[in-house]
């Protein structure tokens, strides 16, 4: 992977990722909303690796930015190994169920964004004729659940457009992986209740990602033992599901 | 509000009971290294044992180090931190060279030794009270290996303590000594002497530290720990230096961090817990007046684990509250007996406070404002320099009028 474009570049598992890649020499292009953070990533990488790193950044909902931000970032270092989606956020279940504009915006950000993300980038690759795009979804995609259907919702989407994606590509030599993190200690979610689980650093789900990544994986449940949760949840028959305050 | 960083104080100064702390783990980045200088600038939230772990494998060191690595450099600033180098090297603060300063206004100073200057004085031993270090800069300490040439020496009572530290403190970068504070009489104040310098040539281990690999899983009952059990250990202590000199080369991980082997070591002294004191007295006069203070130790029969003595050489700190002066500083630790234990501090303080020392903020969980404000009598000057949305439960106890 020579040369990786990260999106969501502030994200605690992007950053993890960002890392482990300029440890192996990779080249980056980072996009983030906020340049000061991504400035500051961007110092951290260069520092510890001596890594070539471009950032730029855009408010992810300005569609008309993605495509020319996506020529700039192949110019940089030229033709992409790599692309990952890492933006997201949990939003506010709340909200969105009292007023439909706040889950409108839930969509845009964490689902509608990245499909324009992946759809460029799918024809980009597909172009090339290789290339990796990995999609960090969740396991709140899995299954409705009252406390955060909303964001299920979004991280459905995606994992269905990903799957789509992935046979579409794969007689072209582009490789697509769902990536669906459990819990992770990161600000995405910083709730008492999720500390006191205490969940695994993002430095691990970076460590499963990659690894996922190097080895043509198409859907990754990190850690590892959430595909067993998933399992059962998912077998859990709809008629009792509904009785379940989840 | 209150910055916080590895809790490693001891004591209440990095707590803020009823208001809000402001948590640096996402502050963790490193900003620019000067690889021929040595010039590091890093977040705040950076610990030391992150840095060890760039810096070591590129032949720097940190220019000053406390007896752990898991602090954050915001709180090496903050409580201005001394390490086995004091006599030589001063304290953190004194290598610091800029860092930028946030206020609860959203207000960013950056301050250095020429920029202001007054934040810079107030921030360095500042207790994290005059605003966030966002991220700071400092000079780095060249090393050829990851060892710590070593020697260590007993001492038979206080006198020769005081040989040793002054045929030592000119040619060893590092000296410090663990003291038997329940030895009585003619042994008063036995011990060992430990002095040290990075050892020399590319030929030896660059390795770098392990992850601790032991872990004090539960605490221990209250009952584990007394007079008894603490004497034994001084004492099998004391008998492992068997040959009075000893010369070895020892990574620089057990040298500075024996404690951070092992997980969780504080849980030994069960629910209780335990108090931490350190103090410093001037050397005019420190003799009689160390001695009095190992003889009331002993005679309130309150053992102490481990008791650090150490020489603070004359180099001074740009910091206003800084702690370190030049003298003699003891830290002790002592199980929590409850009045019996505060009762021996109280008296402690007398002491201490009429030879003109002072006590350490950041072990302390209970000094009264009374003594807090005759150590540091630049304490109201310091007063202007606070954020006024900032303070902390040690900020509350020792401000209160007198
Ligand atoms: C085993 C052990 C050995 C030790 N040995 C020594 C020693 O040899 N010498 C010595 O001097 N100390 C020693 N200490 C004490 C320790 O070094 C200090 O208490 C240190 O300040 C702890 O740093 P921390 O990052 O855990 O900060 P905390 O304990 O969380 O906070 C300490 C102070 O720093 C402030 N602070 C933290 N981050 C920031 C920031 N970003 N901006 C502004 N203020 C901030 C806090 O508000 C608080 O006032 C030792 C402690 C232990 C546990
Ligand atoms: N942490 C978990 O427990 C967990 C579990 C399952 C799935 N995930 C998924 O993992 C991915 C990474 O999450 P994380 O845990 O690393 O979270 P994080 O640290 O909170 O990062 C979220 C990132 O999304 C960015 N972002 C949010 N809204 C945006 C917008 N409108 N435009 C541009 N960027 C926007 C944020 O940018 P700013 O920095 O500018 O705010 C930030 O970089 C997300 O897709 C998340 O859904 C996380």
């Amino acid at each position: 992977m020579q040369n990786v474009l990260i999106i969501g570049a502030t994200s605690a598992i992007a950053q993890a990722v960002a890392r482990q890649f300029a440890e192996r020499g990779a080249n980056l292009v980072l996009w983030a909303r906020s340049a000061e953070k991504m400035g500051i990533v961007a110092s951290d990488l260069r520092t510890r690796y001596q890594a070539k790193v471009v950032i730029e950044a855009f408010d992810f909902v300005d569609f008309s930015h993605h495509a020319p931000a996506l020529d700039r970032a192949i110019a940089a270092h030229g033709e992409l190994h790599a692309a990952i989606l890492c933006h997201g956020s949990l939003g506010d279940q709340a909200a969105s169920q009292a007023d439909f504009s706040v889950t409108d915006q839930e969509l845009l950000t964490n689902c509608r964004s990245a499909l324009s993300f992946l759809t460029l980038l799918a024809n980009r690759f597909e172009q090339q004729g290789h290339g990796t795009i990995a999609v960090i979804s969740s396991v709140a995609g899995d299954r409705g659940r009252q406390s955060n259907y909303v964001y299920g919702t979004a991280k459905a989407a995606l994992n269905t457009f990903a799957q789509g994606l992935r046979n579409r590509l794969y007689s072209k030599g582009v490789h697509v992986l769902t990536v669906k993190p459990g819990f992770v200690d990161t600000p995405h979610d910083r709730s008492p209740a999720k500390r006191a689980r205490s969940s695994p650093p993002p430095d691990r789900v970076a460590r499963d990602i990659i690894r996922a990544i190097d080895r043509e994986q198409c859907v990754l449940y990190t850690p590892w033992f959430w595909r067993w949760i998933m399992l059962i949840i998912n077998l859990i028959p709809e008629p009792i599901f509904r009785k379940l305050k989840l | 509000m209150l910055p916080f960083g590895l809790g490693r104080s001891y004591g209440d100064s990095c707590l803020n009971d009823g208001g809000d702390l402001l948590v640096t783990e996402e502050l963790k980045h490193l900003l620019a290294f000067d690889a021929e200088r040595g010039m590091m600038r890093c977040e705040a939230g950076v610990t030391l044992d992150e840095l060890l772990r760039f810096i070591v494998p590129r032949g720097w060191f940190l220019p000053v180090t406390p007896g752990t690595k898991f602090i954050t450099v915001g709180g090496a600033i903050a409580n201005d931190i001394h390490g086995k180098n004091h006599h030589r090297a001063g304290t953190f603060g004194c290598h610091v060279t800029k860092f930028e300063l946030l206020r609860s206004t959203g207000e960013r100073l950056i301050c250095s030794p020429t920029e202001n200057t007054a934040q810079f004085a107030a921030t360095i031993g500042g207790l994290g009270l005059t605003g966030l270090i966002t991220w700071a800069e400092f000079q780095l300490l060249r090393i050829e290996n990851s060892m710590i040439d070593v020697e260590e020496l007993q001492f038979a009572n206080l006198d020769e303590f005081f040989a040793i530290s002054a045929e030592s403190d000119a040619d060893f970068a590092y000296t410090v000594s663990w003291v038997d504070c329940l030895a009585e009489g003619p042994s008063l104040g036995r011990g060992i002497f430990m002095r040290g310098n990075h050892a020399r040539g590319d030929s030896l281990s660059h390795r770098l530290h392990r992850p601790p690999r032991l872990g004090v899983p539960v605490e221990f009952p209250d009952f584990a720990l007394n007079q008894y059990s603490i004497q034994a250990f001084n004492t099998l202590y004391y008998a492992k230096a068997l040959e009075a000199f000893s010369r070895k080369i020892v990574h620089y991980d057990p040298f500075f961090y024996p404690l951070d082997a092992v997980n969780h070591w504080n849980r030994i002294y069960g629910r209780r817990g335990f108090f931490q004191y350190q103090f410093v007295i001037p050397f005019s006069g420190d003799r009689k007046v160390i001695r009095e203070i190992f003889q009331r130790i002993a005679a309130s029969g309150q053992g102490s684990f481990l008791a650090v003595l150490k020489t603070f050489g004359e180099r001074r700190s740009p910091g206003m509250l800084s702690f370190p002066a030049p003298g003699l500083t003891l830290a002790l630790d002592f199980a929590n007996q409850g009045w019996e234990t505060l009762s021996l501090f109280n008296e402690l303080d007398q002491v201490v406070l009429a030879t003109g020392g002072r006590i350490y903020p950041a072990k302390d969980a209970r000094m009264p404002a009374r003594v807090f404000q005759e150590c540091y009598p630049r304490w109201e000057e310091f007063r202007q320099y606070i954020d006024p949305a900032f303070s902390s439960s040690f900020w509350r106890r020792v401000n209160s009028p007198v």
